[in-house]
Order: structure tokens, then C-alpha cells, then sequence
């Protein structure tokens, strides 16, 4: 039988039934970070620091909000926007913060790109880290319905059509996913349950699994160097911090996070108060009308590139390679044939291919931007085929990389 | 043994339970999400076909959808096509293209600019000529045309007449 004495202090009360000194031991104090790594891996960080700003401003916009097709236009940009007080603030963050997560969620994806950090018991961090990627893009997509402006409207429509599975013509699961014919009540309503409380809660079960996947490989370094996590941690207990190369991730690591948490967020804090408009689409400030489109319809900035290899083609190819853009990255662990885990730039013909892919997916941003005109059209054209082409060469550029 | 064999049928037994359960759970929800009979009903809508201009686009309201109607000029119907004839819609003498007015790739509802351009769809650049064919992907197909039955000078939209069933059969429309 468990034995409990009487306790000496709050934190032996709690030691003897939470554990708690055991559970910060595993979870901070030793939990090792290697010494040799830089900014760009507090991303994580700044990432868990910008989801916590959309769910504290989200909760303030629904109080307020009102999730009926008539009233979600005004309960938004009346309401919330000129009645309520500081209104404006909660939505202000929660739309900046909506686009700028996506902004750090590719320079996390891009960085665990570069230096490997999807391989040797890494895979399970990579795949989470996919799956968060598609229940924030879901979490977005869901929260753009609800202010039920034209943009929200036709949005809605037209990826729900996609659904349709192009000549599949499966416009009955199109129907059922909507609840209508077109998006209307059944549609904001469902929507709204996703946006607010399905969606987030699956976003923090994925983020423990992200961290748990995490716990025992530990997370990489910039010199792609196989650490001993045991030997250098007890050579750090034992005294000699500096020789050893590894340090607590709390509060050691912890204070050159939350550094770069603070640079982040006084540059989110500037675009929040002086240059939010970027987050706020101007059709969107049009009440949503079944029967007039917007001259173009575009969905934000971070959808661009996947959209710009659906469009250049018929339906079904189209559609076709719409899938296989949203799924390959999930599966570059195996993918990639290669036994080394170390930054790009020492493993030859995957450099370039890095720094192609990087530049492409920025060009297909810039032309899923413009209209389906002329030269773009031929621009976006030649972006979508090179990505597929060079998914598709991956295991063989991989395959015949030297080991270094 | 005794015990194991036990608690392997009590395992049994609640995963029998548990399956009719989630079986049943399933088909809940499913049907929680399926259209409201009253969505399903509301489908009607009545056309009086006389009171439209020649190469004058109007957009009707059917289930929530925008519908087409364009009625078409002498000289347009002079110049048909075989492919723009199977979709045209005569009532009381007069030659119509009465369609689903949203684009066959991905819904939007695409802009008419004339006999000359027909339809363009800004969304990803889609074409249809003033009969409603395609003539410029990525649309698989014309556009749709709604259940309708003609009725004197009148159509109504969501009752299937003898004319649409036909265009049906033949694969003109979905
Ligand atoms: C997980 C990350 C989240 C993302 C990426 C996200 C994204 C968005 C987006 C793009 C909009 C439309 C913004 C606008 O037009 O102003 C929106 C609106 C909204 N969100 Fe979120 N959201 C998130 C979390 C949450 C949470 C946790 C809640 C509440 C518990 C919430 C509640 C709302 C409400 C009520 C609206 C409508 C008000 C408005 O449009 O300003 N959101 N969200
Ligand atoms: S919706 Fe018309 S071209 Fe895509």
C-alpha cells in the first residue's frame, strides 16, 4: 500500500501525490538541450506563445459573436468592432496572429528541413508536426467562414466543391458536409462547433504528442553531431557545465526562448496596432451574397502555393496534385534515402534541391497572387511541375548521397 | 486458463457492445449532418419566361443557387451549333440557355460579357460561350441545367418535364 507521512512543507504534500518534483525533473531541469544551436529553433516556442494569443482573443470574440447567417456579419463588424470596448484588439490579434502562425509554422517546417531534424527517431516529430500543419490550416479555413462576409462565402463554396473529387461528381458528400446546397445556416453553425472547440482541442492533443514525440530523441543541433545525451548530462551534474554540451532546458534554454519570444512578439504587437490590414481581406468587409462573386477569389497568403498547383490544370489532374502537395511533405522521412542528419549545405545535390524548393514554393505564393493571366498562368504552369518533379527525384538524389 | 478464458470472453462481450455502440453512434452523427428535411423542401421556384429581353442576362434564385437565363437572339439561334442546340430551351416559341449560373470547376459564378466572350469565371480563368458550352478549361463541362419542366410560358425549377429528362438521358446535363 502506497505510504503517505505527514508532510513537511506544501511541496513534500504535493511530491507525495503528484510526484511534482519528478515531473519537473523530466519535463525542465533535465530535460537536455544541446549547446549548439541557434534562434531559429526557438520557433517552437514562439509558435506554443502565438497559439495561446488566438485562444485568449478568440474567447473574447465569442461572447460577442453571433454564429447565425444573419446576424455574423454585424455581430463582427458592428458589434465586436465598434460597440464593445477594446473590441477591436481581440480581433485585430486574433487575425494577425492567424497569419503570422503560418508564417513561423514554415519556418519551422523549413528549418527541421535543412538539418535533417526528421530522421533517426525524429519521424514521429515530423509527422506530428504535418498533422498540426493540416488541423491550423482546418482551424483557419474554419475561422474565415465566420464572419460570413462575400469571401468567407465563396471561399466556402469553392473548397467545399472540392470535395466533389472533380469528375467523381460526389456532390452528395459536397450536400452533407455543407447541410444545404449552398452555405448557409447548417454550414456557419457546423463550422462555428469546428472553429471554436473540436479543431483547438485536437490542435493541443497534437501539440502533446509533438512534445512527447519529442522527449526522447531530444532535438537536434546545427552541426548535425550524434550527441550522448546520458554521458554529456552527467558530465553537466557532475560539475563541469562548461565542458559539457549540453544545458537544462529550464531556465537555461528557456531564457534565450523567451528572448526570442519578446523580439517576436514586439514585432507582432507593431503589426496588431499600425499595419493589421493585411490579415483582413477587403472583400471580406461585404456581406456574404449567394449570387454575386468577387472578381477574384484567392484564399490567404499561406494556402497560395497549394492552390497555384490546382489551378493551372484540368479538374481532376488538378485536383489529383492539389493531393499529392498536401500529403508528400508528411512522408519526406522516408522519402529522403539518405543515412545522413546533417544541415544541407554539407550534403551535395540536396542542397539544391533545399534551396529550389524553398525559392519555388515562393514563386508559386507570388503567382497563386496574380491573375490567372498570360505570363503567370505559363509561370505557375512550370512552379507546379517542378514540385512534382522534384518530390518525385528525392529517393534517387538521396539515394546516392555519400555518407559523411 | 480458467481465468484467462474469463476475462478473454468479458473482453469479448464488451468489445460486442462496444462496436453496436459505435456503429450506431456513427450513423447518429452522420445523419445529424445531413440536410434539414425543411432545406430539402424549399426547392421550387416558378419562371415567367415571357418577360425577358433578348441577350439580356438575368439571374434567378433556385435552392440558394444563381440560375441563368438568356434569352437568345435571332441571329444567335440562326448560328447554333449542334452542341449549343442540345442545350437549347424553347417555350412558347422563344430560344432560351437556362443554366445553374455557377462554374462546373469549382462554383463560382462566372461574369457574362457579351455574345462575343460569353461567360469568364475570374476564379481560375474558366470560359463558356452564350449557349452555356465550355470553351476554355480548367471546367469539365457547361454549364449545369437545373430539373425543369415547361408549363404554357412558364418553367418551373425542381420538377422534372419530358424535355429535361431527355437532356438527362443523353448526358447533356448532370
Ligand atoms: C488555433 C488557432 C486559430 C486560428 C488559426 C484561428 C483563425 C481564425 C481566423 C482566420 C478567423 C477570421 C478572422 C477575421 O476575419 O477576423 C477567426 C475568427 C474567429 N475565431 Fe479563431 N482561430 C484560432 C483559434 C480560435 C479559438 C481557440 C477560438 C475560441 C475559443 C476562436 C474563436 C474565433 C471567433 C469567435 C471568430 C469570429 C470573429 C472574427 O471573425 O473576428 N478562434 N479565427
Ligand atoms: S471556379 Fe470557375 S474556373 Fe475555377
Amino acid at each position: 500500500m502506497a505510504h503517505f507521512t505527514k508532510a513537511t512543507s506544501v511541496k513534500d504534500w504535493l511530491n507525495q501525490r503528484l510526484a511534482v518534483e519528478k515531473i519537473e525533473k523530466v519535463m525542465a531541469s533535465e530535460y537536455w538541450i544541446p549547446k549548439n544551436i541557434n534562434f531559429l529553433w526557438a520557433m517552437g516556442m514562439v509558435l506554443v506563445i502565438t497559439f495561446a494569443l488566438l485562444v485568449v482573443s478568440g474567447i473574447f470574440l465569442l461572447m460577442y459573436y453571433v454564429p447565425t447567417v444573419d446576424e455574423a456579419f454585424y455581430s463582427v463588424n458592428y458589434t465586436i468592432m465598434r460597440e464593445v470596448d477594446f473590441g477591436w484588439l481581440w480581433r485585430h490579434i486574433h487575425g494577425v496572429a492567424a497569419s503570422v502562425v503560418f508564417l513561423v509554422i514554415y519556418i519551422h517546417m523549413f528549418t527541421g528541413i535543412y538539418y535533417g531534424s526528421y530522421k533517426k527517431g525524429r519521424e514521429l516529430i515530423w509527422v506530428s508536426g504535418m498533422l498540426l500543419f493540416v488541423a491550423f490550416s482546418a482551424e483557419a479555413f474554419s475561422g474565415y467562414m465566420l464572419p460570413w462576409g462575400q469571401m468567407s462565402y465563396w471561399a466556402g463554396m469553392v473548397i467545399t466543391n472540392l470535395f466533389a473529387g472533380g469528375s467523381l461528381h460526389a456532390d452528395g458528400l459536397v450536400e452533407w458536409i455543407r447541410g444545404d446546397y449552398v452555405p448557409a445556416q447548417a454550414f456557419l453553425g457546423r463550422f462555428f462547433m469546428l472553429h471554436v472547440f473540436l479543431l483547438p482541442l485536437a490542435i493541443m492533443a497534437l501539440i502533446g504528442l509533438h512534445f512527447a514525440a519529442l522527449r526522447i530523441p531530444h532535438v537536434n543541433n546545427q552541426d548535425g553531431e550524434e550527441i550522448d545525451f546520458d554521458a554529456e548530462s552527467k558530465k553537466y551534474l557532475d560539475g563541469d557545465k562548461a565542458g559539457s554540451k549540453v544545458m537544462r532546458f529550464a531556465n537555461d534554454f528557456m531564457s534565450k526562448d523567451m528572448m526570442v519570444v519578446g523580439i517576436f512578439l514586439i514585432f507582432f504587437f507593431y503589426l496588431v496596432f499600425w499595419n493589421y490590414s493585411f490579415a483582413m481581406d477587403p472583400v471580406n468587409f461585404d456581406p456574404a451574397d449567394g449570387l454575386k462573386t468577387p472578381a477574384h477569389i484567392y484564399p490567404e497568403w499561406y494556402f497560395l502555393w497549394s492552390y497555384e498547383i490546382l489551378r493551372p490544370f484540368n479538374i481532376d489532374l488538378g485536383l489529383i496534385l492539389f493531393g499529392f502537395a498536401q500529403v508528400i511533405f508528411v512522408l519526406l522521412p522516408w522519402l529522403d534515402r539518405s543515412p545522413n542528419a546533417v544541415p544541407a549545405n554539407r550534403r551535395g545535390l540536396f542542397a539544391i534541391w533545399f534551396w529550389v524548393m524553398l525559392s519555388n514554393m515562393i514563386i508559386l505564393t507570388a503567382m497563386g497572387k496574380l491573375p490567372p493571366e498570360g505570363v503567370f498562368s505559363q509561370i505557375g504552369l512550370v512552379s507546379a511541375v517542378l514540385f512534382v518533379v522534384q518530390w518525385i527525384a528525392l529517393p534517387f538524389i538521396t539515394a546516392r548521397e555519400k555518407k559523411v | 486458463m480458467h481465468n484467462s478464458s474469463r476475462r478473454g470472453f468479458m473482453g469479448k462481450a464488451f468489445g460486442a457492445v462496444a462496436g453496436v455502440g459505435a456503429v450506431g453512434s456513427l450513423v447518429a452523427m452522420k445523419k445529424t449532418w445531413d440536410p434539414l428535411p425543411s432545406v430539402k423542401a424549399a426547392g421550387f421556384t416558378t419562371l415567367d419566361m415571357s418577360i425577358y429581353k433578348e441577350n439580356q442576362l438575368v439571374t434567378e434564385k433556385w435552392r440558394g443557387k444563381p440560375i441563368f437565363v438568356l434569352k437568345k437572339t435571332a441571329a444567335m439561334v440562326a448560328s447554333q451549333t449542334d452542341e449549343q442546340k442540345e442545350r437549347d430551351i424553347v417555350v412558347d416559341g422563344s430560344h432560351f440557355m437556362l443554366a445553374i449560373g455557377l462554374c462546373t470547376h469549382l462554383g463560382c459564378i462566372p461574369a457574362y460579357k457579351g455574345e462575343a466572350e460569353g461567360f469568364l469565371c475570374a476564379c481560375h480563368g474558366g470560359k463558356f460561350d452564350w449557349a452555356g458550352v465550355v470553351t476554355q478549361v480548367p471546367p469539365p463541362r457547361g454549364f449545369d441545367i437545373p430539373p425543369f419542366k415547361i408549363d404554357g410560358n412558364k418553367v418551373i425549377l425542381g420538377e422534372v418535364g419530358p424535355e429535361y429528362k431527355q437532356m438527362k438521358e443523353t448526358g447533356i446535363t448532370l
